[in-house]
Order: C-alpha cells, then structure tokens, then sequence
C-alpha cells in the first residue's frame, strides 16, 4: 500500500512539481498515471522509490514514512523500471545485471540462477544471457529492465513508460504481466502515454496537470470525461471516442474491437 | 526519375554476429513518400536504418552485400560528409542530439560544421525553425523546453541540413498524445512543402497512418508486408508480426468480414460512428 498525504515538492529552481497531492493506492491495484510530458508523473513515482522526499507532506509505503528509509530498504519493496533503461543497466552481460540485484540483496546462489533464469526466459532474453546489455535494442533493454526488478519479487512495481520501443506481441505480453502481478496481490503503477496500451487493461486512472491530480477514478469512467482529458492533453482511447459518438449503445465504453463489433452485429438492420 | 531510395537485394551481418540481421531486402521509395517500417523488436529496423544513413558499413563492420541507394548515389561509396546532408536523422529522445546553448544555434549546428556561409546560414535556420514552427524560441536555452518542444528543435536542425531523406526513429514514443499528434501533423505539412521523403520506424500506428503513403513489415530480417497502410493492416498476418493494428482498424476489419460494407479506409472513430448511426436510423 502506498499513501501520499498532501505531498508537496518543490524543485531548487524553485518549481513546484508537485503540488498538495494525496493519493492511496492499495495492494493488488493497478493504476495508470498519465498527463502531459511536465505533469509530475514520474516525480511522483520517485517519491514512492524514495529517490526524492517530499518538500512538504508524507509519502508512506506499507504503513513506514519513505524518509524514515533507506533508499535501499526502500528498493527491496519497490521495484522500479526507469524511462530510460541506460540509466540503469551497468553490468558486463546480461544475466549478470539479473544476478546483480538479486546478490544485493543476500539471495542463496541457487536462488539467484533459479530466478535469472526464469526471468530471462519470461521477458524473451536467453538468447543474450552472455551478450552485453549495451548490444540489446532499446525494447530488450526495457525488457531486461522488468526482468531484474521481477526477478526479486518486490510488493509494489513501477513502470514508467514500459511501452516504448515494444512491438504489439510484447506489449499484449506486458499488459498480461501487469494483470497478473496485480491479481496476486502486487501494486502496479504504470506511467504510460499510451493510451491505447492502457485501455484494454482498464486500470485506474489517475490524471496529473501542473503538479496535481486532477482526476482519479477506474479507466471506463475517467476516459469519459473529454474535458477533463482534453485540459490535461490525455488522448480519448479510440474504443471510447467510438462509444461517445455512437448513438445506441450499452451501458459502459467497449474494452475491445471484438465487443464493439459482437454489440454492432446486434444492431445491424436484418 | 530514380527513386529517391533504393535498396535491392540488400543483406548485412554485424562481424561478431552468426545470424544475419537483414537479409535480401529489396525496397524503393519516391521523392515526397512517407514511408513507416514495422515489426517486432530485433528485426532488423535498426540495421536498415544504419545501412541507409551510411553507419553501415562506414562505422559497423560485418558482412555487406547488395545495394543500397539515396538519391541515385550509392551509400556504401559515399563519404560520411556527403551523406550527413542527404539523410536526416532524429533519435528517439531528443536529449541525445540538442547539446548547445540557444535554440538557434543547436539548429545552426550541422550547417556550422559544414563550413557553410553565414548568410545562407542564416536562411537555412530561419527556414527550418519556421517549418516546425520554433521561431519564437530561438533564443531560448534548449534544456528549458518541454519535451515536445525539444523534439521540434532537433528536427529542425535535421531539417536545416536540408535532407533529401529524412529518418524518424520512434519520434512521438516519448510524447504525450497531444504533443505527438501535432509532430505528426508537422511532418505532414512539412513533407509537402520541402518534398522531402521520411522513413519512419513506429510501433504506435494510430497517429501515423493516417498520413503514411506506406507501410513495410519486417521479421526476421526480411521485408514480409509493403502496401498503403490499410491494405497492410487489414491483412490477417500483420498482428501476427507484432504489428500494433490500431483498434478501429481492427474494428474496421471486424465488420468488413461481417459483410458491412464501409464508406474508406482507417475511419477515424467519429467517422465509424457516423456511419453506424446512419445504419441503426
């Protein structure tokens, strides 16, 4: 569980990136921050990594206020997945850049070849387990990214923008892991400007402009506010769009083309 | 007149590599063409992007066969100088290619490596921040920008070089919607006026089709799917190549093999519902 009270945090430049932002998020949830590039999303994510501690207000994760940890402790609970892999990704091949965290963290040997292993294999990277990470293309990067945070089996996980340079395959395969770590009990926050990408995962949606939440509800409700969306530069789901503009429709916005397509089959004049 | 790009039979294989990362590739592009290359991570975009803008085999080394043309000239033969004007390249994130102190001058950039004179200096940048519209940021620190700001001024100076091929890689994956939607408006409008053709490596469709002339399928190395972008995507074996098929389309697709008959192609949602709505009167 992670809980933001009034969260204020103002950058040297005198910027307030965050402005007075409460927010709880609890186990087993998946939630979507999106907004435009500036809104404080991924400041925020790094109050929950306890990189950055708050100005004002508290930031608490599993009940412990972030300042009273250590970015370490805190690494242990919360796994986290950078914008840009290459600020993380260090080691001579890749295997050992799995290895690497897992031996941080005092895990028995057996464990640490069992879990690279398996994490390997899961995120499509055996083939590279000897090569250096740096010959990877920016997508496996990414890949090798959630791989290593897996690997040790944190509480909470953060993706920010885990989508770029991922081919459809790997992101159906991505939204399926996001799912599944959330229905056993994890807490996934996902930083995404892939609208298309979040929609069919129907997570909640937390929307951020100039440093604050200005909505936050589950994916069917808020795709719906257009105002709200276009104040914000979020981009309507395609699916949603569609919805709105059609005239009979069912009670809440299609998740997928198949459904909008099985409803129209029903609405076609015989 | 020749094609602006021509790749034929083109196959390479990085010297430390057993397996070939491109292989018997043949492809051309006309002058004005917006061209988007898909497919799955490692297969083999990268590479065919690198063999285009003359990094292979100039800086990788490896194996090298068939042929691979910009503007008539042979990529291969050409020297790094003379191709770093013909094809345009912007990266991913824009952090990687704007370093100086004002807008301006990271436009200036090239053109100042280039010994080219002040004058037509000056013409050439003043033209291209006006193609993307940054003619009021000249001034200004690049690093205090916003993101697709950033993005504008590195195309400009792609742009000021004046390119006759000009290579997007994954140009909107770090935009937010809005800000990626008026990029690729800018593209649109810009391809027009400068006729300049623009290969484009995009795994988000939904913006790009709709001004695409083409869209080409790589797996695997080989070329597997090349058309007018809703010929490929209504293809069954586009999704199959980890081709993300925009949801309307796929919804598109949904109906048309129910037998619906629809006024176009990539109806954009409005347009869809339209047609719906006239159909359930």
């Amino acid at each position: 569980m992670i809980e933001f009270r009034e969260v204020t945090f103002v950058q040297p430049t005198g910027v307030k990136a965050l402005d007075s932002v409460s927010l709880t998020i609890g186990d087993g949830e998946k939630v979507a921050i999106v907004g435009e590039n500036g809104a404080g999303k991924t400041t925020l994510v790094k109050h929950i990594t306890g990189l950055l501690k708050p100005t004002s207000g508290t930031v608490l994760v599993d009940g412990v206020e972030t300042s009273q940890m250590s970015t370490a402790q805190l690494s242990k609970k919360v796994g986290v997945a950078f914008q840009n892999p290459d600020h993380q990704l260090f080691s001579e091949s890749v295997e050992e850049e799995v290895a690497f965290g897992l031996r941080n963290f005092g895990f028995s040997q057996e464990l640490i070849s069992s879990r690279t292993d398996w994490s390997l294999k899961f995120f499509g990277l055996e083939e590279y387990r000897k090569s250096s990470p740096l010959i990877l293309s920016g997508g496996e990067k990414k890949r090798l990214t959630l791989a290593c945070i897996l690997s040790w089996d944190p509480q909470v996980i953060v993706l920010d923008e885990p989508t770029v340079g991922q081919d459809s395959i790997q992101k159906e395969k991505l939204a399926g892991t996001i799912g599944m770590l959330a229905s056993s009990g994890k807490t996934v926050v996902v930083i995404s400007h892939d609208i298309e990408f979040l929609w069919p995962m129907q997570p909640r949606v937390v929307i951020m402009k100039s440093g604050r939440v200005i909505m936050d509800g589950p994916a069917p409700q808020v795709m719906l506010e257009k105002d709200v969306l276009e104040s914000a530069r979020v981009a309507q789901p395609e699916m949603v769009s569609f919805y709105a503009a059609i005239r009979d429709r069912p009670k809440s916005p299609f998740v997928d083309p198949l459904e909008a397509a099985r409803w129209l089959g029903v609405m076609k004049p015989r | 007149m020749p094609p602006l790009l021509e790749i034929g039979k083109f196959s390479f294989r990085y010297a430390d590599s057993t397996k070939w990362a491109v292989r018997d590739f043949d492809f051309a592009a006309g002058e004005g063409e917006v061209v988007v290359l898909a497919g799955p991570s490692g297969c083999g975009k990268s590479t065919l992007l690198r063999a285009v803008n003359g990094l292979i085999p100039h800086m990788y080394t490896g194996e090298y066969s068939g042929s691979v043309k910009v503007a008539g000239r042979e990529v291969a033969s050409t020297p790094m100088r003379e191709l770093a004007q013909m094809v345009g390249f912007l990266f991913q994130n824009p952090e990687n290619q704007i370093f100086m102190f004002s807008v301006e001058r990271d436009v200036a950039f090239g053109l100042e490596n280039l010994g080219v004179r002040r004058e037509e200096m000056r013409q050439r940048v003043d033209e291209a921040m006006r193609l993307l519209g940054v003619t009021e940021l000249a001034r200004r620190a690049p690093h205090e920008l916003s993101d697709g700001q950033k993005q504008r001024v590195a195309l400009a100076g792609v742009l000021a070089m004046r390119p006759k091929l000009v290579i997007l890689d994954e140009p909107t994956s770090l935009l937010d919607p809005m800000t990626a939607s008026e990029l690729v408006s800018a593209v649109d409008r810009i391809r027009k006026e400068i006729s300049a053709t623009f290969l484009v490596v995009e795994h988000r469709l939904d913006l790009l089709v709709r001004i695409a002339d083409r869209l080409v399928v790589m797996s695997d190395g080989r070329k597997v799917l090349d058309g007018r972008p809703a010929e490929v995507l209504s293809d069954g074996d586009a999704e199959a190549y980890g081709v993300a098929v925009p949801a309307m389309t796929r919804l598109e697709n949904a109906l048309l093999s129910d037998g619906v008959k629809l006024p176009g192609n990539l109806l954009s949602p409005e347009e869809l519902a339209r047609e719906v709505n006239s159909r359930t009167r």
